[in-house]
């Protein structure tokens, strides 16, 4: 209506008229975009509501080195890795916290080695994991040991881990390659053991072993291990294996010697 | 009040002649102080053993002024706090207050089984000396017989004394003790029930053992050993051949001084070395096992090393267990039967004739005073090296759980390294030693025909290599000597004859001081070379 106190224009070129539709329908679907990113369901962060920020955290490393084995949901791959439901996190800082996890490779027994991940890394995975499954959880706190009584634990130990590790927890072999490690641990990682059972140990749960009496074996165990070996050069503390090898290449080596030196060769 | 002047030089032969004039003892003791024994190291392995016994005696009755075999269940409240509290028996008891309350008592326990290992260990040694040297052989028979008695009361000592601390180990072995007698045919239960007093363990298997273990089985082992060293003495020593050595004549030293001072000086090294491991080398550290109870079964729990090898061949035996039905009852053999009363009867009879087995194959009837070198007599020899390599197999599969565990091995492949090995390698052992004996006999005739190899090559004008040797005689236009050997070292090495460096005789340092000490070498000089060309030329 403009148009009549202005000059009549000429009608808009085609190519005027080619941008226009062009522009009008790039801002009519920037418009329909932006409703819908405005108003859609916000489907990834819903997802990660529930996770605490450890947890989410942990997923990542698990994302990253776990689930290729335990699944990407942590629901276990046959034949590669079993499910973690229900291990809790006791298990997880234990395995990871040792080095154990990430496996080097399919063997009987996963060994110790220089963990992959720090104690904070392996206990965002726990939280991770304790998210997605439950299960049980080491205490609070670095010293587990000093509320347990050493005599106790030591009759404890020997009845329940040292059919296994050792009288002295210095290890023991299992069948076709398996092994009950040397207990060099610290007291968190015995704990997460009893607790969790991991490799080819049994569970040892609450109501088998209260939470009092793996204090104890901790406390025995942690003992033995500062125990300044009164009668002299500790051999391993293997029993009498080294003792004999003692007795022939200490003993009678020196002896031999000394029949040599005092008495005539030929 | 006057004093007497005493002449301190005329002292002992005064002393001497008093005694004499009392007891007539001067013409024996003569004859035993003359007594000549002949001087070699290997002789000397038996004396450790002797000697160990000693140190066992002395440690052994320390420890019993303060060791209780009572089985009674006592709390313990000495200074070893991680026991603290618990309930034992007061055998056990006892064994931890000498080791952490009676002053020196853990250095003597630990002398004392350190003594008892060493113990077994030099009957062995000095064992394969008699039996790869012919020692044995004709008139010393009984002597053999009552070392190889020896060897199995030594055996049952030291399984006493293990068993008697009452810890876990020592429950675990007697625990296994008692499932052997267990599978005795026909008598097993009853043995077993009336040496536990009922059933396992009992309360009075630690006083019998105690008693076995301190007084019946010490006697026996004491008595055994005077008619040893009687026999020893009645038969004299066996010698290696050498220079003015015959059957009929000793040569060495006399009893006194010189064989004396140096038994003496040996003892006091036998006893050192034995302090020397109590000292610095723990062993069985009972206040780690624990008390004993019938729940309590450790990893690495083994029998010191001379019964590791039953327990090796426990481990080694399938499972075979013999069922059958006669006169309307069950009758069953169990498995550990075959491994654990079998297999050390076998090895206690064996052993026992194995002198006169010997002398039935060679028909050889004859007295013999003079050793052999193992070389020659290659059956024996191998057989021997099979009866070691059998005893070596079994004995390392007594400790395979370590062994698996420290060298992260399967624990089924040791076993079946046991079960293959204990088949297959006797006979190889057996090849390969007989083999080495002919070689190294075969090599003996060779130096005693050709001479020594002097490492020098010669070569002729015609461009032909020649090896020189050094004839050990007067040799034949071909180079050989006519020399017969004499069942002794033949020397192959130059400077075995002289011609390096006479070697000066000491161990650490030289105790003589050759006389005239030559600077150079008693070498003859080489001969003037000959110009060797392609023909004359003209000068």
């Amino acid at each position: 209506m403009f148009s009549r106190f202005g000059p009549a224009r000429r009608p808009p070129s085609r190519l005027r008229r080619r941008l226009a539709a062009g522009a009008r329908l790039v801002a009519a679907l920037t418009l329909v975009g932006g409703l819908y990113t405005a108003f859609a369901p916000a489907a990834v962060a819903e997802d990660s509501s529930g996770l605490s920020p450890a947890a989410q955290q942990g997923k990542g490393y698990f994302d990253q080195t776990c689930a290729s084995c335990h699944g990407s949901n942590a629901q276990g791959v046959p034949g590669k890795g079993p499910s973690l439901i229900g291990v809790g996190s006791a298990a997880v800082e234990f395995q990871v916290g040792s080095g154990r996890m990430p496996l080097a490779g399919q063997a009987a027994q996963a060994e110790k080695k220089k963990a992959l991940y720090n104690l904070d890394q392996a206990r965002d995975i726990g939280a991770y994991i304790e998210a997605v499954g439950g299960g049980p959880q080491i205490p609070e706190g670095d010293d587990l040991h000093s509320k347990g009584d050493a005599a106790r634990g030591g009759e404890l130990f020997r009845v329940n881990c040292a059919a296994c590790h050792q009288f002295a927890a210095a290890g023991g072999a299992l069948s076709s390659g398996k092994f009950a490690p040397a207990i060099a641990a610290t007291d968190r990682e015995i704990y997460g053991a009893m607790l969790s059972g991991p490799q080819n140990m049994p569970v040892f749960g609450d109501n088998q072993l209260t939470p009092q009496d793996k204090a104890d074996i901790i406390a025995y165990i942690q003992n033995l291990r500062s125990d300044q070996d009164p009668g002299g050069w500790g051999i391993g503390r293997l029993g009498p294996v080294p003792e004999a090898l003692v007795i022939f290449l200490v003993g009678l080596v020196a002896l031999i010697f000394a029949t040599l030196w005092i008495a005539g060769k030929s | 009040m006057k004093r007497r002047k005493v002449d301190v030089a005329a002292l002992p032969a005064a002393t001497a002649r008093q005694i004499d004039d009392r007891f007539q003892v001067a013409t024996p003791l003569r004859r035993m102080f003359n007594k000549v024994f002949p001087d070699h190291w290997s002789f000397l392995l038996g004396e450790i053993a002797l000697y160990s016994f000693i140190v066992l005696l002395l440690t052994g009755t320390f420890i019993a002024l303060f060791f209780d075999p009572s089985a009674k269940e006592v709390e313990y409240s000495g200074s070893y706090t991680p026991l603290k509290g618990v309930v034992m028996s007061q055998a056990y008891n006892t064994a931890l207050n000498i080791s952490f309350d009676v002053r020196g008592g853990l250095v003597m326990r630990q002398m004392h089984h350190w003594a008892a290992l060493l113990f077994m260990a030099a009957i062995i040694v000095h064992m394969f000396r008699v039996f790869f040297t012919g020692a044995f052989r004709k008139p010393r028979e009984a002597n053999w017989i009552v070392g190889v008695s020896l060897f199995w009361l030594g055996f049952l000592e030291g399984f006493c004394g293990y068993g008697l601390p009452d810890d876990a180990l020592s429950g675990t072995g007697l625990r296994i003790a008692s499932a052997i007698t267990l599978s005795i045919p026909v008598v097993g239960t009853w043995v077993t029930t009336s040496l536990f007093g009922g059933e396992f363990p009992g309360d009075v298997i630690l006083d019998r053992m105690y008693i076995a273990h301190v007084l019946l089985v010490p006697a026996i082992i004491l008595g055994l050993i005077t008619v040893h060293m009687a026999l020893l003495v009645k038969q004299k020593h066996t010698q290696w051949p050498g220079p003015g050595r015959t059957n009929h004549n000793v040569v060495g030293v006399r009893m006194f001084p010189g064989f004396a001072a140096k038994g003496g000086g040996f003892f006091m090294i036998v006893f050192s070395v034995i302090a020397f491991l109590g000292g610095l080398f723990q062993i069985n550290p009972i206040w780690l096992f624990g008390p004993y109870k019938a729940s309590v079964v450790s990893a690495a729990s083994q029998p010191d090393w001379y019964v590791m090898f039953l327990d090796g061949s426990t481990r080694l035996m399938p499972a075979w267990e013999l069922r059958w039905h006669m006169f309307g009852h069950g009758y069953t053999l169990p498995p550990i039967l075959w491994p654990t009363v079998v297999l050390p009867g076998i090895l206690t009879v064996l052993p026992l004739f194995y002198p006169f087995i010997e002398a039935r194959f060679t028909r050889d009837k004859t007295a013999h005073h003079l050793l052999q070198r193992p070389r020659d007599v290659p059956t024996r020899s191998a057989l021997g090296a099979m009866a070691i390599t059998f005893y070596m197999v079994l004995f390392l599969s007594g400790g395979n759980d370590v062994i698996a565990d420290k060298f992260n091995i399967s624990l089924n492949a040791t076993t079946w390294f046991g079960r293959i090995g204990i088949l297959v390698l006797p006979p190889l052992a057996y090849y390969v030693t007989h083999r080495i004996c002919l070689g190294l006999q075969q090599h003996d005739r060779e130096v005693l025909v050709h001479g020594i190899e002097t490492g020098i090559l010669r070569r002729s004008v015609d461009g032909r290599f020649y090896e020189v040797h050094q004839p050990l005689a007067a040799a034949d236009d071909h180079g050989h000597a006519e020399l017969d050997y004499a069942g002794w070292v033949v020397p192959k090495k130059m400077n075995r004859v002289g011609a390096l460096m006479p070697s000066v005789r000491g161990f650490f340092r030289p105790i003589e001081q050759p006389p005239g000490q030559p600077t150079e070498a008693p070498v003859s000089p080489a001969p003037d070379r000959e110009e060797i060309g392609t023909g004359t030329r003209q000068r």
